[in-house]
């Protein structure tokens, strides 16, 4: 087992999460300016759009990560590929309840069907919330790392092809206040946007870092425990998908 | 290729000697019609909506063919003899699709002049080429996708359960090209000859994707 240690830097790392998190709050309660047409609610954006995002990148994340461990074989970053989707999950589901109440906001619905990347994203959540069932009904540990990884690598490579089959089948009929690409979102909108992403993005980072941590360090007080305690007083593991 | 095309008329051969398999995914598509009938109280429906029946009718009808692919190579120890061999492994993958797919055309062959028969509205007989076009692509993603599925599932405690979780999410892009690409050609009045291109090239698109992808990760599935 290697004793690699995810705690280093993880101080530096949360302190930097906090400050941009507060700077981008700051930008988006007293700096980016009321949206015309939604008012307020117009905001939630700026937590809706980065939670997805970075949700969406995780997935992938964790998909390249288990190319990783089906390449060598080792267990660590089959370790590394559940987490990564794991907070992914996470990330994911906040942005589906965001995304949810800025619809029921904005257009009066909590679903709406003819936004495709909403559509695309509940798909893509649906694929991912049979990660854990999936690796629970596998029994053999190796075997499960294994399976879970090409599961991670179709996952991942599904979550464009996805979006590619969503966005065709719907055509747009709400007017697209805010893409990424277009030039209608004004300068002081897209500024706060970028911030808000980078603080989404070092916290998904600061969680995967604190989760591999925490699970490391789980793993060796309870391969300890068993070396001074006998195998027999060691208290067994909980039920968990984690690969241990 | 050759220890695919083995593989693949072994696959064939207990299926014609058992019918196991094709016989149930028949009916359940002719129960899964009938159904739709009382559901939607209609007899007899046109566009999108036959489209999306019978799209609906024969993805419900593979994931039974799906859950058992490789069934009987687990229970009989296939795979272990399989792997003895020394065989590519990618010939598994290959023979595995290919008879998902024929079975999955056998079933075509019945479902849809039943389809035809009972349910929809316009007639049958101009759309059919079309038809025909957009279901190959279909199968060729149900085929592909089924038996990474299956490979899957077959080895999991409740794979009854994980086979369709699994599938059905992966299979969704490839259901609305499906759907899509057929729904103009079940129109009512003036029926389009040809289905849109678009949804033929997403499909294709994702036909190609996932055949690769399968081709890349097959063999994981296998060691032990």
């Amino acid at each position: 087992m290697p004793s690699t240690t995810y705690g280093k830097g993880l101080r530096g790392l949360a302190l930097a999460t906090l400050i941009t998190m507060t700077a981008a709050l700051v930008l988006v309660f007293f700096y980016a300016p009321l949206d015309q047409t939604q008012g307020f609610v117009q905001k939630i954006f700026y937590v809706h759009v980065p939670l997805a995002i970075i949700s969406l990148v995780g997935f992938v994340f964790g998909g390249v990560l288990a190319i990783g461990y089906l390449r060598t074989g080792d267990r660590k970053w089959d370790m590394r590929s559940y987490v990564a989707i794991h907070m992914g999950l996470i990330f994911g589901i906040g942005g589906l309840i965001t995304g949810s109440i800025w619809a029921k906001a904005s257009w009066g619905h909590w679903w709406v069907w003819n936004e495709p990347t909403l559509v695309s994203f509940l798909i893509v959540l649906l694929l991912f919330a049979t990660y854990q069932p999936l690796r629970f009904s596998i029994e053999d540990p190796e075997r499960q790392s294994r399976y879970a990884s090409v599961f991670a690598i179709v996952g991942g490579a599904f979550v464009p092809l996805n979006y590619i089959a969503v966005q065709a089948a719907t055509a747009y009929v709400h007017p697209r206040v805010l893409t990424l690409t277009s030039a209608n979102l004004p300068p002081s909108m897209g500024l706060t946007f970028v911030v808000s992403l980078l603080a989404f993005a070092l916290l998904y980072v600061t969680l995967w870092k604190y989760e591999m941590a925490a699970k490391n360090a789980r793993s060796q007080v309870r391969r300890l425990r068993r070396t001074l305690l006998g195998d027999d007083l060691a208290r067994p593991a909980g039920r968990s998908a984690a690969p241990l | 290729m050759r220890t695919a095309l083995i593989l693949l008329r072994k696959d064939l051969r207990l299926e014609l000697r058992t019918l196991e398999t094709v016989p149930a995914m028949v009916l359940f598509a002719l129960v899964t019609i009938v159904i739709f009938h009382f559901g939607l109280n209609q007899n007899a429906i046109d566009g999108q909506l036959a489209a999306g029946v019978l799209t609906v009718t024969v993805l419900f009808a593979a994931m039974l063919g799906i859950n058992r692919l490789f069934v009987a190579e687990r229970e009989q120890g296939g795979f272990d003899a399989f792997l003895l061999a020394p065989v590519d492994r990618t010939a598994m993958l290959v023979a595995k699709a290919a008879a998902l797919f024929l079975f999955l055309a056998a079933l075509e062959v019945i479902a849809v002049p039943a389809f035809g028969l009972f349910l929809l509205g316009p007639s049958l007989g101009p759309p059919l080429p079309g038809l025909i076009l957009v279901l190959a692509l279909a199968d060729l993603g149900l085929a592909v996708i089924g038996t990474l599925v299956s490979a899957i599932a077959v080895h999991t405690r409740a794979r009854d359960l994980i086979g369709p979780m699994l599938g059905l999410p992966l299979l969704i892009p490839a259901l609305i090209a499906t759907a899509r690409a057929a729904g103009p050609l079940l129109a009512a009045g003036h029926p389009a000859s040809t289905p849109p291109t678009r949804w033929l090239e997403i499909l294709a698109l994702y036909d190609v994707v996932f055949a690769l992808l399968a081709y890349a990760v097959f063999d994981f599935l296998l060691e032990d």
